[in-house]
């Protein structure tokens, strides 16, 4: 068949497989609802702490605090930007949003661990440190798959950035619920903890993100 | 020429280029709006935004660089995402500048699978007169004889008209990026592209030629 003649079969082909999409919201409004989801998870966490001891050594480093904002932050703007970037009209800039609250979350937990040196009585475990590993996991898987499932929808054409900001924000509001359930200081194990399981859940989310974030063509293009 | 009665009123260049604008914005007004209704299920509005992205995503393809080889694989790369993408377009928002991305994108996807040796070496910015047929022999020997030709005559410009037909007609600068580049002012470009098209139609077909430049 001729170039043209494929191309006027495809669009054939793409008008009857038309069907009504519902357009998808604003970045902001995805990223709002996203949040929802964070907040749901937190609710239950909160839930979960009545019935369950806390684990762990209780925190008493004051740069925990004001790093939980920071890592809450950097969520909240890792999500926008990733609900921007999947969209294919949008600046490339997106990407930097998160990284000033990254930053200073980055810096306080710095300064937090600098902080536990002097505090005697805030070593962690290995076991500690398994333990919080583990629970940073748990709380991202709910939260990376409703990234995922979100961010699907755009069908991003950037799936390799998308998939690390989506990666990101799940990884630093994970990071963030930690300290409902599992109080902690800035101890070298700890922070290794978070660092560990944000590496490993934003590689994941790279590796996968071409695969998860973009649904396989039904339809062939003609040789 | 009938034309020759209207381009000599003045500053007619600055007309044209208005409507040249007027007429994108309009034709970007009409695509979101038949885009909008494809999204709530229109197929006939469906179709007609795709046929008339053909055209558009094939410009945006050679101007990358794409040449006629794989410029069919970019249209239908480009048109089955359109189609997975459709409910991510705002109809708020420019439908061209969607489309540009997509195709930006997609191009550059494919240049990728095909290896960045090839891309560099097949990248030749006058594709689109040269190479925009190869299942046609004769007309793609008429058509790159025309664009010598046309080379030619625009080599042969004077410096102000030959400069507003590079930036503003061959490498498509916004009127604001040529003025920088080349800096001289937008009426000047105006004035100078419309001289430049004159002389070349003058020199091409017969009619009188256009003066001098403006500065």
């Amino acid at each position: 068949m001729s170039e043209g003649g494929d191309i006027s079969r495809l669009i054939g082909e793409l008008g009857a497989d038309l069907k009504p999409v519902r357009r998808l919201p604003p970045p902001w409004l995805r990223a709002l609802v996203w949040l929802g989801v964070v907040l749901v998870v937190a609710l239950i966490l909160v839930a979960t702490r009545t019935l369950l001891p806390a684990l762990g050594i209780i925190g008493n480093d004051p740069f925990m605090l004001p790093g939980a904002y920071a890592s809450l932050a950097t969520a909240a703007l890792a999500a926008i930007a990733a609900f921007e970037l999947s969209l294919p009209d949008r600046s490339d800039w997106w990407a930097l949003l998160p990284v000033p609250a990254l930053l200073v979350w980055i810096a306080l937990n710095g300064l937090g661990c600098l902080a536990t040196l002097a505090i005697p009585g805030t070593e962690t475990s290995p076991f500690q440190f398994m333990v919080c590993l583990g629970l940073i996991f748990a709380i991202s898987l709910p939260l990376t798959a409703a990234m995922l499932l979100m961010l699907r929808r755009a069908r991003p054409l950037r799936p390799l950035r998308v998939g690390i900001l989506g990666g990101l924000a799940a990884s630093a509001a994970a990071a963030t619920l930690l300290i409902l359930i599992h109080p902690h200081d800035s101890a070298v194990l700890d922070l290794a903890a978070h660092a560990v399981a944000v590496a490993i859940i934003i590689g994941l989310n790279t590796l996968l993100g071409g695969r998860l974030l973009v649904p396989a063509n039904k339809f062939r293009r003609a040789a | 020429m009938g034309e020759s009665s209207e381009t000599s009123q003045p500053m007619p260049a600055a007309g044209n280029s208005d409507e040249v604008y007027a007429a994108r914005a309009e034709t970007d007004r009409r695509l979101a709006a038949a885009m909008a209704a494809a999204q709530s299920g229109d197929r006939a509005a469906y179709e007609t935004v795709l046929r008339h992205c053909v055209p558009i995503v094939e410009r945006i393809a050679r101007h990358q660089g794409a040449t006629a080889d794989f410029l069919d694989d970019v249209v239908q790369d480009v048109l089955m995402t359109v189609h997975g993408a459709r409910a991510s377009y705002d109809p708020s928002r420019s439908f061209m500048a969607w489309l540009t991305a997509i195709t930006q994108r997609r191009t550059i996807d494919i240049f990728r699978k095909r290896g960045r040796r090839g891309a560099r070496e097949i990248y030749a910015p006058t594709a689109f007169e040269t190479t925009a047929a190869p299942d046609n022999p004769e007309r793609d020997a008429v058509r790159r004889g025309e664009a010598t030709q046309l080379h030619a005559l625009v080599a042969d410009l004077p410096e102000g008209q030959r400069e507003a037909v590079r930036a503003l007609a061959l490498e498509e600068y916004s009127l604001e990026d040529a003025s920088k580049s080349t800096g001289r002012t937008k009426t000047a470009l105006k004035v100078n592209l419309h001289r430049a098209i004159k002389t070349l139609r003058a020199r091409m077909g017969g009619g009188p030629e256009a003066g001098g430049e403006a500065s």
